[in-house]
């Protein structure tokens, strides 16, 4: 928060660390898919 | 003769109907001392904390567990997911029986029963959330209780009025499913009004639509969990289809929660950075906050994939009864430990033994309501003389 002072920076701050959260869930995803429905077959 | 009343009698006081019994009695004892005495004499609501567990418990983690009716309809009816047929009249009941015990509990806080109708009729707030709340409510326990009647008219033997209701089931689902997405995220969007009041990590600007989802997370597990109880205690009263369909049902709802929880989870976090309140975890709100996310959130999730992908149905069934305790803890956070986090300890809420008796009671109420009309009606079989809508 130290340098945070600005609307701006907060935002930015911010959607900065969503971006990077959604394209980690986004990687997640298939993995979790696969180890949900990996069995399904069987 | 004799052998018979003993064993009509055995058969009357069972430990269950006992316990029962007393819960019932203690609870008329206090809903007439809540009557005549006031809110004084029964709670410890204050000005500072004037919703204490009839709303924190009865209302909000009553709706929630109440969910299953429209997500098992939804999932049936519109996805024509008919292999979970067989789940829909209990979760239609377990919703009816959970509204109509809300409305109950909500006298109990509200107060003058008789003014029920004074928001619809006389003063209307359409600008509130709370009419929001009152009027979904209140149409959505009168679709609940349409949705239900085919189980009695059949009971009865009324055949054209169940023909009539059976045709009225595409638009009630319909109905139900709007009517819920509204008032659940609502009753969520009731608590943005207290931004100062609740602790930001459990407030955000997103916390009707983390009610909203969280209320198809706890109807898909109380749908699970309620099953596995019926099959426990009420497996005289299913047939062969509720038997041999149970398993397939625990692994496709316990699927779709799987999902739900999974989803819930990521954007519970995202919810964490965009408001960037990563420096509260480390504090005992925080540990409190990371247990609600980790124990009673990502558990279950990690829980239910296994299940699902062992075919493990004993874990879905156990996790089910997690998630819903999940779901209470929730509710409870943020409708009382988290809220008003910042007063002294002196001035908190702690519930009054007769506001947790009232709890009880009610609880007691719909068990006894809902193992009365299914014991006597078709909820857990077909009926022989009707096809299956």
């Amino acid at each position: 928060m130290d340098g945070i002072h600005t609307l701006q920076e907060f935002m930015l701050h911010t959607k900065n660390i969503i971006y990077i959260l959604i394209i980690c869930i986004l990687v997640a995803m298939p993995a979790i898919w696969k180890f949900l429905a990996g069995r399904d077959d069987e | 003769m004799s052998h018979e009343t003993a064993a009509t009698r055995n058969s009357v006081f069972t430990p269950f109907n006992v316990v029962a019994g007393i819960i019932v009695i203690l609870g008329l004892f206090i809903t007439a001392v809540r009557f005549t005495k006031g809110l004084g004499a029964t709670t410890n609501l204050s000005d500072n904390n004037p919703w204490g567990i009839w709303i924190g418990f009865d209302l909000l983690v009553g709706v929630a567990l109440a969910a299953g009716g429209y997500v098992t309809s939804a999932a049936v009816y519109i996805f024509g997911m008919k292999r979970f047929h067989a789940a829909v009249r209990p979760a239609i009941l377990t919703g009816f029986l959970g509204y109509a015990l809300v409305v109950l509990a909500l006298n109990y806080d509200v107060g003058r029963p008789w003014r029920l109708p004074y928001p619809f009729l006389i003063s209307r707030g359409t600008t509130s959330l709370l009419f929001e709340v009152g009027a979904c409510v209140a149409l959505y326990l009168s679709v609940l209780f349409i949705e239900f009647t085919p189980a009695p008219l059949e009971w009865l033997g009324f055949k054209k009025a169940r023909a009539i209701v059976v045709k009225l089931t595409m638009v009630l689902t319909i109905f139900g499913v709007i009517l819920s997405t509204l008032h659940q995220s609502s009753l969520g969007a009731l608590f943005l009004i207290a931004p100062s009041k609740l602790h930001p990590l459990w407030y955000s600007p997103y916390i009707p639509i983390y009610f909203f989802i969280t209320s198809i997370i706890a109807g898909l597990s109380m749908v699970i969990f309620e099953g596995s109880l019926s099959y426990r205690y009420l497996k005289h009263k299913m047939d062969h289809h509720h038997i041999e369909t149970k398993d397939d049902l625990a692994l496709g709802f316990g699927k779709a929660a799987a999902w739900v929880l999974t989803g819930y989870f990521m954007i519970k976090v995202i919810g964490i950075a965009a408001d960037n309140n990563w420096h509260y975890l480390a504090s005992g709100y925080g540990a409190w906050f990371l247990v609600e996310l980790f124990g009673f959130v990502a558990l279950p999730a990690f829980c239910y994939m296994l299940g699902v992908r062992e075919n493990n149905i004993r874990l879905i069934r156990w996790t089910a009864a997690w998630t819903v305790l999940g779901i209470i803890v929730n509710r409870f956070n943020i409708s009382m430990v988290a809220f008003n986090y910042h007063l002294p300890s002196s001035e908190r809420y702690f519930p009054h033994w007769m506001e947790i008796g009232i709890s009880v009671f009610i609880v007691t109420a719909g068990l006894l309501a809902f193992r009365f009309i299914c014991t006597r009606m078709p909820i857990l079989y077909e009926h022989p003389d009707y096809e299956p809508h």
